[in-house]
């Protein structure tokens, strides 16, 4: 318990450390790199907690992707903070310490760290959760239970968050806002660099061959979805960054990630509304086989983890082209 | 019809990957407008089922509630179903027209997708009985508010947008951390159970800090005073048709949203007596009132004019909210009817002459009322709606409020209100002084209004007047959403 306290007590110290460092800082590229590791200790932490699914995702979002996709922002604005006065500073300061004494207000009367017997891990739904799923949907990974049957309906609407932030960057940053702003091609690869090119070509498959491998491994254990999207697109983002986004947006064009956008949250309705026109409610995938509600299930996350993966990793290669196509305006 | 409650809400947001895929203006129109009469006509028959049989619950994926998500129509919610899927339909008619002057083809593909997502979004939240499935909901219909505010047709409006999207998600988070700590405490998510496990919990700091934390954010995605500094900017650079919708809508979802914690899940004892939720509400109403009120007055622009008005309105709302008896809730949801219709009313007018003039600065409206009679005339009645003048919708719910206040005997608030009244009277009236009272400049060519623009904002403009004549069916529905809050402990 000692050690697990002590191990807990050092990785809050990092991020507090880290994220005071993150403040003050004035260099953006810096900043941005220290958010990364931010997202890594995180990530930690959610494996110290055993929400292994939670800290893949933090990992391959946090200190994955969104890292990328801020550095390809500051690509195309100033990296360097501009000072704010310090009077201006002072209200931002008085919420801060207020946010935080009501938190640690609220803290006083939270059940014990690591309870067993906190009204979480008394309520009936945490044996439901733990115990009759494997009956009722038969998975070994409760998480995915929870995330894409219980409450699929939560999931489906993190998909359409993801989804509008797609549309959110592609009607302002795509070539739709400006056509007439867009990079000219670059006079230089990374790729003319011939270990980063072949290194590049080693990994893509690998990193595509381990994408679908969480896609199709999330009812066995951590992965799912969300985390194979994002590394599916961090496979294409890595095969633009070396061998320009011409080369990649052969591979795969912007139209076609128009539809696959578009495609993924389709399915996923559609599968709600399929479930409703086969007799059940909206998400019920017992009615898919009627007569192994459980291999029902397993068809209903399948098809919802594939339909998660397509959206997600279309939009986030598609916000990666948006940044990278864009001209440079500072 | 079982599958009512989730047709309404999963209809609209599968037509947002559908308008995407279109990829042309008129296609993702009518499946907007497809999915805004769909949802009117899921809303009115819900109402119905719900006047007759009492709340409409739906668990998706068949699990057992609290195991799984389930959506709740009760009384309390059937007026702001009806409202938002109204507003949507009007600014559907609207749109049409307005978005082809103020924006390319392709894009406005986008816009209506994200329309749609609005429109689900604020469904949504509406109907659902889960609070987390709540914060997703609010998370959906804000992300695509926030990129329909930065399609506005002014840099401006970028800038609008990213200061919505900063304030808005430092809102949002708040919501969020208030459920999480709820969540710590009972170890449950659906609103009814959580009802249930908190009612014993007046002394638990954690709960009180959940309530201040759901509360504060709830306050800024409905703009409360003083954390309304989104709002003027955002309503003002959005694009018309957006504007219309959002003014109508967004607030007033938050409103309700609002209501739905305090009634039906924390619990009207804690908040209201524990907590001094009923005299923080009636002050922060107050200054609301008198201090947007007066900066309206300010404006030079009638965009912006009326967005300042929007926050003196919130504030009349929250009274009612605040008060917390029958009457004040009831004059609440009157007010939230009342307004959504004006001020998308309004809102529409000022795009109908935004593109006649190409600026809606004051000065640039000089004689217009002479130029655009038809136009001008429907903004003057729900200016008048607005005022609270008699027989518009307006003048019912402030006359309901007043008496709720009288009842309570809060006399300040009482007096705020009468003054921001007169202020409403000055604003309201200085535009119409300059449209109809000054003379139009020399050579400015007329421009026909597209007629289905106007038909929307004259459907509006009626209606407000509809109310005001004949007000049983919101008196009713705004009676029967009252009582249902203060009378079931678990929604």
């Amino acid at each position: 318990m000692t050690t697990f306290v002590l191990i807990h007590s050092v990785l809050l110290a990092i991020l507090i450390a880290t994220a005071v460092a993150i403040t003050r800082m004035r260099a953006l590229y810096g900043a941005t790199m220290l958010a990364a590791l931010f997202s890594l200790v995180t990530a930690c932490l959610f494996v110290l907690l055993d929400a292994v699914d939670v800290a893949f995702t933090e990992a391959a979002v946090g200190v994955g992707i969104s890292t990328v996709l801020l550095l390809g922002g500051l690509a195309l604005t100033r990296s360097r903070e501009a000072v704010t006065p310090r009077r201006r500073r002072l209200p931002g300061a008085v919420v801060v310490l207020l946010t935080g004494g009501v938190l640690a207000y609220a803290a006083l009367d939270l059940p014990e760290f690591g309870s067993a017997d906190s009204p979480v891990q008394r309520h009936p739904i945490t044996e439901t959760y733990l115990h009759e799923s494997q009956k009722d949907i038969g998975i070994p990974n409760t998480v995915t239970s929870v995330l894409a049957s219980y409450r699929g309906l939560d999931t489906l609407g993190e998909l359409v968050v993801v989804f509008t932030a797609g549309l959110a960057v592609l009607s302002l940053l795509g070539p739709l806002a400006r056509p007439e702003q867009v990079r000219p091609p670059a006079d230089f690869h990374l790729a003319d660099y011939r270990v980063i090119r072949v290194v590049t070509g080693t990994l893509m498959p690998l990193i595509l061959l381990f994408a679908l491998y969480v896609l199709f491994h999330g009812d066995y254990g951590p992965g799912g979805g969300f985390q194979a999207g994002v590394i599916f697109a961090s496979g294409f983002v890595l095969y633009g960054l070396v061998f320009g986004l011409d080369k990649a947006q052969q591979v795969v064009p912007r139209a076609a990630l128009w539809l696959l956008i578009s495609l993924g949250l389709l399915v996923y309705v559609g599968l709600g509304l399929t479930t409703m026109l086969l007799g059940g409610s909206f998400l019920d995938y017992d009615v898919l086989d009627p007569d192994h509600p459980a291999s029902g299930q397993h068809l209903g996350i399948l098809v919802v983890e594939t339909a998660i993966g397509v959206t997600v990793a279309s939009v986030m290669t598609a916000i990666f082209f948006s940044f990278a196509a864009r001209g440079v305006s500072r | 019809m079982t599958q009512l409650p989730v047709l309404q809400v999963t209809i609209p947001l599968a037509c947002a990957p559908l308008c995407v895929l279109v990829r042309s203006r008129t296609a993702a129109w009518l499946v907007f407008l497809a999915a805004a009469l769909f949802s009117l006509t899921c809303a009115a028959l819900l109402t119905e089922q719900v006047a007759d049989d009492g709340p409409v619950r739906y668990r998706m994926g068949g699990w057992p509630v609290p195991a799984g998500i389930e959506f709740v129509v009760g009384d309390f919610s059937t007026p702001i179903l009806l409202l938002v899927s109204l507003s949507a339909a009007a600014a559907a008619v609207y749109g049409h027209r307005s978005v082809a002057a103020e924006m390319d083809a392709r894009r406005s593909t986008l816009l209506y997708a994200c329309l749609c997502l609005t429109l689900a979004g604020l469904l949504g939240l509406t109907v659902t009985g889960d609070v987390f499935n709540a914060f997703v909901f609010l998370e959906i219909s804000s992300l695509a508010t926030y990129t329909l505010i930065a399609m506005g047709r002014r840099r401006r409006a970028l800038l609008a947008a990213f200061r919505y999207l900063v304030i808005g998600s430092v809102g949002a988070v708040f919501v969020l951390i208030g459920i999480g700590l709820a969540y710590a405490v009972t170890g449950t998510l659906n609103m009814a159970d959580l009802a249930q496990r908190l009612s014993d919990s007046g002394g638990n700091r954690a709960v009180q800090a959940a309530v201040v934390f759901v509360f504060v954010g709830l306050a800024i995605k409905m703009a409360l005073f003083p954390l309304h500094a989104w709002l003027p900017a955002a309503y003002a650079e959005a694009p018309s048709v957006v504007s219309t919708f959002i003014a109508a809508a967004s607030t007033k979802v938050a409103i309700y949203v609002l209501c739905r914690f305090a009634f039906t899940v924390f619990g009207a004892s804690l908040v209201f007596h524990s907590m001094p939720g009923d005299r923080i509400g009636l002050l922060l109403a107050a200054v609301a009132m008198l201090v947007a009120s007066a900066a309206a007055c300010l404006q030079n622009d009638l965009r912006y004019l009326l967005a300042w008005s929007s926050i003196a309105q919130i504030g009349y709302i929250m009274a009612g909210v605040a008060l917390a008896t029958t009457a004040g809730l009831s004059a609440a949801y009157l007010h939230i009817m009342a307004h959504a219709v004006t001020k998308a009313a309004l809102f529409g007018t000022a795009g109908l002459l935004l593109i006649r003039l190409g600026s809606v600065q004051l000065s640039a409206l000089a004689g217009i009322g002479r130029r655009m009679p038809w136009t001008f005339a429907a903004f003057v009645v729900a200016g008048l709606g607005l005022i609270g003048v008699p027989p518009t919708a307006g003048f019912v719910s402030k006359w309901a409020l007043v008496a709720a206040l009288v009842e309570r005997d809060q006399w300040l608030v009482l007096g705020a209100l009468l003054a921001s009244s007169l202020l409403a009277v000055f604003y309201v009236g200085r535009v119409v002084e300059i449209a109809w009272f000054r003379e139009p400049p020399e050579g400015a060519e007329p421009v026909r209004p597209a007629t289905s623009m106007v038909a929307a904002v004259w459907f509006l403009a009626l209606l407000s007047l509809y109310f005001g004549i004949d007000p049983t069916l919101p008196d009713r529905l705004a009676d029967a959403a009252a009582s249902a809050l203060l009378g079931t402990g678990g929604g």
